[in-house]
This record gives structure tokens, sequence and C-alpha cells, in this order.
């Protein structure tokens, strides 16, 4: 059985004879000349001296197995010698094998193919830098235009809509980003209320103040962790969906079909997401919010000994519903920004595999990124407020 | 059902084969022999599961029951491992091309001589060149990468990687269908030559008719979840009216005038 690619290089499967006459060199070739071989038969002939040989003959005849890489190899050598003003006078093959060669030598007069070039060093690292922040200001600037045309877009879908508001859509929007999304919210917001009264309680006792566990863990949590937790899963969980979801659409060319069916790209694709994020998102908030404190109230009991009746009496000292407020008023600006993100880079995407997984990540990275940006920004401008 | 070995001139031995979607037969015991060296043309309408057909044989779906033997190699229920030995024997085009689009065309050519062989990079170039021109590419489509090119350049070049190996056996899903009608008349002249030549086995799902022509030795019709098989002039009288209609309708008759 023929196992061509299998076989290992073996002298004995196929040879390369040099006979060498006054002013000729004849090549014999038998054996298996394919693919298996070749490795070992290409450096043979590379090494092939001419000599000073004016004509040369190549016989093949004997071979017992021939591909095109095998032919290529002898057919290589063949122009060689042309090239080098050496007269072939025999190019011979077995007779079933002249299709081949026919084709081999009407089509193919190819030089070897090149590989797109690959610059080092420091020229090449200042050139990636330029390109890289010429990117990234182009991409800051058309992200600006995005941004411009959803906002009226989704005003407009919202206060004077064209057509009915995709209203399905935008329901299964919610479901996928919200309700699927509560276990995972619920199980961190809770770890994350019994790390933050775990670490408080340590601090505070020392100083007697255990109490004020709780008035921590409510304001923290309300007013910053809570947001903060809730919005980068949501970032990792939907934003990186939409993005590739709009993305495999574009290397599926769906997204070019709507186009040309004329339906309005944002309105079908984008607001269904943005809407439907930004209602999830402040009400897995409030459910992170909740679970949080649970979490934070277990904690109390077990470290502190502090009852449900004392915790919740202390955190309505503590916190007040502005402070809930605060926390609350972020999701849907946090929303805006993980759809916006995800979706405009869903619309980047090009007609390859590769980028899909590129722009998901950069999706991901970037909407992170601009929650904790905004978050700092808030922090300042509360502050500034006095709120 | 015969569990002896087939004979060496039968390389694709199906016997009883029986694909089933929710309940939807797709292929009712269907038997078929495809012989060595010779073009089998495989036709049929939407929905009778040409492709499934295919898939089968190359180990990509699992059919309900039946014994497919590639090479006298049971394909079916076969571990991946033992597959591998006849991957390195035939090549697949698939119908969108299938080209790894993170790679440029050269780079997707020789991923199976990187994977199998130990061929200098200046070699696989060479070889890359030369499976380009073959199929009839022009030298700087190697550079370029699966979404630079136009959709028959794709389909050429996805052959040019299904032809990597040198295989005996080539699967051509739907090869000619996007290309203008000189490329497939030069396509069509390309399967007959590497045929002849390397004593190549091709399976090919098409519905070109001027390409079963020129380069079929015998046609597989899947009709009623069936085949039935025989060449262009035994299909023409056949009582199936698909199969009659298929032949002899306007296209059948002006791509076989002259039959």
């Amino acid at each position: 059985m023929r196992n061509r690619p299998l076989a290992t290089p073996d002298e004995a499967l196929a040879t390369l004879r040099v006979e060498r006459r006054p002013n000729l060199v004849r090549l014999v070739a038998t054996g298996e000349w394919n693919v298996s071989q070749a490795p070992r038969l290409d450096s043979q002939l590379q090494k092939l001296d001419f000599g000073d040989a004016r004509e040369a003959e190549i016989d093949a005849t004997g071979v017992s197995d021939v591909d095109s890489i095998g032919a290529w190899l002898l057919l290589r050598t063949k122009r060689e010698f042309e090239a080098a003003n050496v007269t072939v006078r025999r190019f011979a093959f077995p007779d079933r094998y002249e299709p081949l060669l026919k084709i081999m030598e009407e089509e193919h007069n190819a030089p070897p193919v090149a590989h797109p070039l690959h610059r080092h060093g420091f020229v090449a690292l200042l050139e990636d830098m330029g390109r890289g922040t010429m990117q990234a200001l182009h991409q800051g600037y058309e992200m600006l235009g995005f941004l411009g045309r959803i906002t009226i877009e989704t005003v407009e879908a919202v206060l004077a809509p064209r057509r009915e508001l995709p209203i399905p859509a935008f329901v299964k929007q919610i479901q996928e980003t919200g309700l699927t999304a509560l276990p995972i919210v619920g199980l961190l917001a809770f770890l994350v209320g019994i790390v933050l009264a775990y670490q408080g309680a340590d601090q505070l006792k020392r100083f007697g103040a255990e109490i004020f566990t709780v008035d921590l863990l409510g304001v923290g949590f309300l007013r910053e962790l809570g947001g903060l937790i809730t919005a980068i899963i949501v970032a990792g969980r939907s934003g990186s969906a939409f993005t590739a979801t709009i993305g495999t659409m574009r290397v599926n060319e769906e997204v070019d079909a709507m186009e040309t069916m004329g339906l309005n790209i944002p309105e079908v694709l984008v607001i269904p997401r943005v809407l439907g994020l930004v209602i999830a998102l402040p009400l897995l908030t409030f459910y992170a919010d909740l679970v949080g404190m649970i979490g934070g109230g277990v904690m109390c009991y077990f470290d502190l000994n502090i009852t449900a009746p004392e915790f919740l009496r202390e955190l309505q000292q503590a916190i007040t519903v502005k402070t809930l407020l605060v926390g609350l008023i972020k999701a849907p600006v946090f929303a805006f920004i993980i759809a916006l993100v995800g979706c405009f880079e869903g619309l980047k995407v090009e007609r390859n595999a590769e980028s899909v997984g590129r722009l998901t990540t950069r999706s991901v990275v970037q909407s992170i990124f601009l929650i904790i940006a905004f978050d700092a920004g808030f922090s300042v401008f509360f502050s500034i407020l006095g709120i | 059902m015969s569990e002896s070995a087939p004979p060496d001139d039968v390389v694709i031995r199906i016997r009883g084969l029986v694909n089933a979607f929710n309940g939807n037969v797709i292929h009712d015991h269907v038997d078929l022999d495809v012989m060595k060296g010779e073009v089998l043309g495989v036709v049929g309408g939407s929905g009778q599961g040409k492709s499934v057909l295919l898939r089968s044989i190359i180990g990509l779906n699992h059919p309900q029951a039946g014994s497919i033997r590639v090479f006298g190699i049971e394909t079916c229920d076969m571990n991946p491992e033992d597959l591998k030995g006849l991957q390195l024997r035939w090549g697949v085009l698939f119908q969108g091309g299938a080209l790894f689009s993170s790679m440029t065309v050269a780079q997707n050519i020789q991923v199976p001589l990187r994977r199998y062989t130990h061929m200098s990079q200046e070699l696989m170039d060479e070889v890359a060149a030369m499976k380009l021109s073959l199929v009839g590419l022009p030298p700087d489509a190697a550079a370029k990468y699966p979404s630079e090119l136009s959709g028959g350049m794709v389909k050429r070049a996805g052959l040019a990687r299904a032809l990597a190996l040198d295989p005996e056996l080539l699967f051509l899903d739907e090869p000619t269908s996007g290309l203008d009608p000189i490329s497939a008349n030069q396509f069509d002249q390309l399967v007959r030559g590497l045929q002849q030549s390397l004593g190549l086995t091709v399976f090919m799902v098409t519905h070109d008719l001027d390409s079963l022509k020129a380069t079929t030795d015998r046609i597989a019709v899947l009709v009623n979840h069936k085949i039935k098989v025989g060449t262009i002039q035994t299909l023409v009288h056949d009582s199936d009216p698909w199969i009659h209609e298929y032949f002899s309708g306007a296209r059948g008759r002006a791509a076989l005038a002259g039959t």
C-alpha cells in the first residue's frame, strides 16, 4: 500500500545517479520520486555540479512512481541546465506521466512564492508604535462618530418610532443579558460581600468598632463595588457576545445582506442591544447590591455575632436612599458603554476568523477600561457636587 | 453484505449506508463503489444528501448504519488516530474553499507539507508556486490572504491545498460553481489531466452539466434516498422522472448535445 507522506526518506526508495562523460552529464532517476523522498532528492540536486558539460540528459524512465513534486524537481533541474546554456538532449519519463509533465511544463513558469516581509529592529518598533498611535486616534474618532449616530438613533427610536420598536428582539436581549446573568452575578456579589465584611471586621475589631463593618459594607458596596462588579461581569459576558455575534454575522455577509435590503443596521443590531442592556444592567446591579448585603450580613453574624435585626438597624443609619441611587445611576451609563463598544467592534470585524477573536478581546478590554475610567470620573464629579 | 476486503480496484465501497436526521431519512441503504482511477460525478436535487454522502465518506458525519470502506479501511466509527493514515491519502476541496483565514495562500498550501514532510522552506515555496500555477492562479496570489481573493480564486487556492500532498483520492464539492465558464473549462481539463497522470480517483459533487460531460467516467444520481449509477448515455434513458428531467431538460440537452 502506498502511503507517501508517512514513508521515511530512504536511499533504497528513490535514487539519483549522476553519470559523467566528456561534455555530457547524465542524470538517471529511479524509484519513487514523490513527496516523502523529495527533501533528500532536493538537497542532492541542489549540490549537483554541472562541471564543464555542454549537454545533459535527464532519464527518468526507470521511476516507479512520480508525483508533481518529484516531477518538479527534475523539471527545475532541466531549467537550471538551460539557464546555464547546457543543452538538454533528453528529458524522458514513463509514458503514463506524459499528461502530468505536459501540464507542468506548460503551466509552471512561476518563481517561488513570496511571503509578506517581516521586519525587525528599532525602525520596525518605531513604525509599529507610530502605526498603533494613529490607529488608536482613528479608532477614537470613529467611536465618537458611532456614539453620535447611535445616540441620535436611540433617541429617535424611543421618542418618535418610525416603525414599531423591535420589541421581541429587545425583550430577548434583556433576557440574555439580564436574566441569564443572575446566577453568576449573584454568586460573585455574595462572595465579594463576604470578603468585604471579613476584611473590614478584621481591621475595625482592633479599635473595638466592629459595628462599623456594616457601614463600610453598605457604603462601599452600594456606592461602588456592586455597580462595578456587575458591569465588569456583564462586559465580559455580554459585551463579548455582542462583538462575536455581530462579527460572525459580518463574516457570513449577513450584515451586507441586511444593508442591501434597506434595513437600518443600527436599528436592527445595535439599538435592541443598547436598550436591552440599559434596562437590564441597573436591575442586575440592584440585585447584586441585595445579594452583596446578604453575603456581608451572613459574615457579620458568624464573625461578629451581629444579628439580622442589629445589622438592619445599623445599615439603616449608615446609608440613605441616596447612597443606593448614586450606585444605581451609574449602571445605565456603564450599560451604554458596554453595548456601544461591543457593537462597534463587532461591526468592524473583517471577513476572517482571526479578526472576530481579536476584536472580541479588544471589545472586552476597552469596555472594562472605560467602565473604570468613568467610575473614577463619577467619583470626582460626585465629590465636587458634595453628594 | 460481504465482509471480505474489497478488490484493489475499488477505492470506496459503500454498503447499506443509512443516514437520517430527526427521523428524516436521507440515505436508505445506499450502495456505491468508486473504482480506482475514475472520476465519479455525484448529482441530486437539493436535500437529497450529496454533501451528507461526502461528509460520511471523509468521516465528518457518522451514519446510522452501514459500512464505508476507503482503500479497504472501514471509516465509520473509526478513531481519529487511524483516520489520519487515510487523511494523508485524500484531499478535500470544500464548497466554500475553507481556506485558513489567518494565513496567506502559500502558507495554506504548506500546512500539510509542513505537518507531514521535512522539506526545506525553499522547496516548500517552490512547491506552493507550482501548485498555484497548476490550478491557474497568478504567482502574486501566493502572498495574499483569503479575504483578498475573489470567490473563484478562493476555490482554486482550496484545490491547490487539497493537492498539496499529491493525494490518490480527491473529493471535490461543487468545484466549478462560482467559476466563469472559461475557468470552469480549465478546471475540468485540470482534473482530467491530473487524474490521468497520477491515477487519481476523483469523487466530485457537481451540478455543472458541462463539467459532468467533460470529466466524469460515471455518474451517481441520488434520488429517492437511493443511488443510481450510470454513464450519461444510459442515464438519459432512465425511467425515473427526476433523472430524465435532469439530463433531458433544456440545460441538459444543450450541454449534452453531440454526445
